[in-house]
């Protein structure tokens, strides 16, 4: 057997929390919310669909000509005043981040959302160097004080009731007991002011790099990436080689499917576009702006030639949200920094296929990710893809003796009669054993019944019906 | 740091000689072919009519659903300095920031309020402090129902998130149609002379979802978005 132990902490938890009824109810109320106004909003366009094969061509080039929107965009934003780090995996990135903390002397760090952060573990690489690091996302912020990962990468508290939250800021922040959603906000807006105005470093991430002109863009809806990338005297943005775009004018586009596919909104709250730090004649930003470009093995995707088209994605989130696997077992469960289905197409890719390879067989393929995808990425057939490249590379002996065992069985008619004759009488004395550790079928029985086998076969049936 | 970029560059060079077809296998191919010749992202988008009045009033339908509060004004500066007044008095305001321009000017200084201005560097305290921002715009976009502000036209780029009321004076010329027609006036304006370094489209007062996906109004920036347009 080669299970892995990320395979087999991934098979416990989720044991445990498909049968968790209140998550399920947790999850699936707000992703009913999530539903209604996302086709509110595809309804608007004028051809959702088209705009998908648009969307999803502008990647397919941009991805293909990488080389030379990442020199074009490092170039443009040079000679804007902007400084771009290159960071082949994380540890390097970690270097970079943590060498421009230390150069600028810094005692308070103020984050939006960055999930190459999470990639990386920098708040844990922060903090150990002794320095203070606020997420100010609101959802964020909640996991931080939680110490718990974020959920879903565009929704990180989805799984918390305002119950659960309200414990949190008592026992974190000493803040009265409340279950307005309003109140508990407000509670975070005051104490995440303070945080900005005394910080000496903004970290942010970054949803697109546009080459043509060497700017980052990043949609958000709180407000707290543009404080972030406003107040603090430095700011970095870390991102994945893979989130550039030609021309500003893509953004036309982009904004709007992301916003769409993301949570339901034409256009999120904030869509801003950063080229360079405070330029001569502006009122107010850093005076420094860093960019981290990160591979952390991005370039192994890159280099595959059936599955080069993951690297469209922007994370928008869609396909978590339409996953039955996702929905049942939930975003923690997936013990990756990305989930659902996109997460267990580039997990084996950016990490270790042997290792992950339990999230490309936990896929039903019914589909529904590939349909949500607003950048047309394949994904389910990548899943499939992966199960082949992951036994090609390393069979399992008895499920290949298992496959043999099944061809003997439905290549000879006589061997299928005699199984099926077994199986009825088999199925008399399995009560004794359902269950039980003597029950070979235990896998299917510990949570569901067998079906009865019928007391005459159609075979039978045929050959008496004279 | 060269060798770093040149590490990087080399290995997406080195990924890229492997060939890739895109993945044609979607299931939903034959059922939606693709239309031939149309490669616009305004064919696709959604729609805004032709006429002044058909994008005015679809920019309304929007920030209204944004929760913005739009106000279309006839009279001028006079008609909207006096709604800015009743404003002010509704909601008790104490003092406001804003930044050099024509229709900010005389809207911030007919308040009778103290005025902190941003153009020239200012006190964050004092701006976080203020009751309101007010603020130019580049553009209101009808198809999003979006203010575009950038760094250069709106005052830098805190004035237009930090104080709890973020008001925006606009004339109807700058009502334009769509995102594409937003970025085309960007390019005009800017693609010569430099970009200026922060370019925000703001749809909405300052928002959040993230407890148990209920909508709630200052997040972290402005609790309410007013549009005065002339």
């Amino acid at each position: 057997m080669s299970t892995t132990p990320a395979a087999a902490e991934f098979k416990k938890e989720a044991a445990v929390i498909t049968r968790d009824l209140r998550h399920r109810a947790v999850i699936r109320g707000a992703l009913k919310k999530y539903e209604v106004v996302r086709d509110d909003k595809k309804a608007r366009f004028q051809n959702w669909q088209q705009a998908r094969y648009l969307a999803s061509d502008i990647k397919w080039d941009a991805v293909n000509h990488l080389d030379t929107y990442l020199a074009e965009f490092a170039k443009n934003l040079e000679a804007r005043g902007g400084k771009v780090h290159w960071a082949s995996d994380a540890a390097q990135a970690r270097e970079i981040i943590l060498g421009i903390v230390k150069e600028k002397n810094a005692k308070a760090i103020v984050k939006s959302k960055v999930m190459t952060g999470e990639e990386i573990h920098i708040n844990e690489a922060l903090e150990e160097a002794g320095y203070e690091v606020v997420e100010s996302d609101l959802g964020e912020y909640i996991c931080q004080l939680r110490k718990e990962a974020p959920y879903h990468f565009v929704f990180p508290a989805m799984h918390l009731t305002r119950g659960e939250i309200s414990q949190t800021f008592t026992k974190e922040l000493g803040s009265a007991p409340t279950n307005s959603p309003e109140e508990l906000t407000m509670i975070a807006r005051r104490v995440l002011r303070e945080k900005y105005i005394k910080a000496d470093i903004g970290i942010s991430g970054a949803n697109f790099a546009i080459a043509e002109t060497g700017m980052i863009s990043i949609t958000e809806n709180e407000g707290n990436a543009r404080l972030t990338c406003a107040l603090p005297k430095t700011h970095i943005a870390l991102m994945g080689i893979e989130k550039l775009l030609p021309k500003l004018s893509d953004l036309a586009l982009f904004l709007p499917m992301l916003g769409t596919a993301g949570c339901g909104q034409l256009l999120t709250g904030y869509n801003t576009m950063y080229g360079g730090p405070k330029q001569p004649g502006e009122a107010d930003g850093p005076e420094e702006f860093h960019v981290v470009l990160l591979d952390n093995r991005r370039t192994d995707l890159l280099a595959s030639s059936e599955q080069r088209d993951a690297l469209q994605c922007m994370r928008c989130g869609a396909c978590l949200n339409v996953c039955p696997i996702y929905k049942n077992i939930g975003g923690h469960t997936y013990g990756t920094t990305y989930q659902g289905p996109i997460g267990s197409v580039i997990t084996p890719h950016l990490r270790n296929l042997q290792e992950f390879k339990h999230l490309v067989f936990c896929s039903s393929l019914c589909g529904a990710c590939t349909e949500a995808c607003p950048v047309k990425i394949d994904l389910h057939h990548h899943l499939l893809q992966s199960r082949r490249d992951a036994i090609a590379e390393k069979a399992v002996w008895w499920e290949r003796l298992t496959f043999k065992a099944c061809a003997v069985i439905f290549n000879h008619a006589w061997v299928f009669s005699l199984g099926e004759k077994l199986g009825r009488i088999g199925q008399i004395f399995h009560p004794l054993i359902k269950n039980t550790p003597l029950d070979p079928a235990r896998a299917w029985t510990a949570s569901r019944e067998l079906p009865k086998v019928a007391p005459q076969t159609f075979r039978e049936w045929w050959s008496h019906r004279k | 740091m060269n060798d770093q970029r040149e590490q990087l560059l080399t290995r997406v060079r080195k990924a890229l000689e492997v060939p890739a077809e895109k993945p044609a296998g979607h299931h939903d191919q034959a059922s939606e072919p693709r239309i031939a010749g149309k490669h616009a992202a305004t064919e696709w988008l959604p729609l805004v009519g032709p006429s002044f009045e058909e994008r005015l009033a679809l920019y309304a339908k929007n920030a209204k659903e944004l929760t913005a509060d739009f106000r279309f004004i006839q009279g001028g500066i006079p008609a909207l300095v006096a709604e800015l007044q009743e404003i002010a008095k509704t909601e008790g305001w104490t003092g406001v920031a804003t930044h050099a321009g024509e229709l900010t000017e005389a809207a911030a200084g007919a308040l009778g309020l103290p005025v902190v201005r941003t153009e020239c560097g200012y006190d964050v305290d004092a701006l976080e402090k203020c009751s309101a921002g007010i603020t130019a715009c580049e553009a209101l976009v009808a198809q999003t129902g979006s203010v575009l502000v950038t760094s250069r036209s709106s005052g830098g780029r805190a004035l237009s998130v930090l104080p709890p009321h973020h008001v925006v004076v606009a004339r109807r010329e700058q009502i334009v149609a769509d995102m594409t027609e937003a970025y085309a006036l960007l390019a005009s304006r800017y693609s010569e002379s430099g970009y200026p370094s922060m370019i925000s489209f703001i749809s909405g007062p300052s928002r959040t979802g993230d407890i148990e996906r209920i909508l709630v109004l200052g997040a972290h920036g402005p609790k309410r978005l007013t549009v005065l347009c002339i």
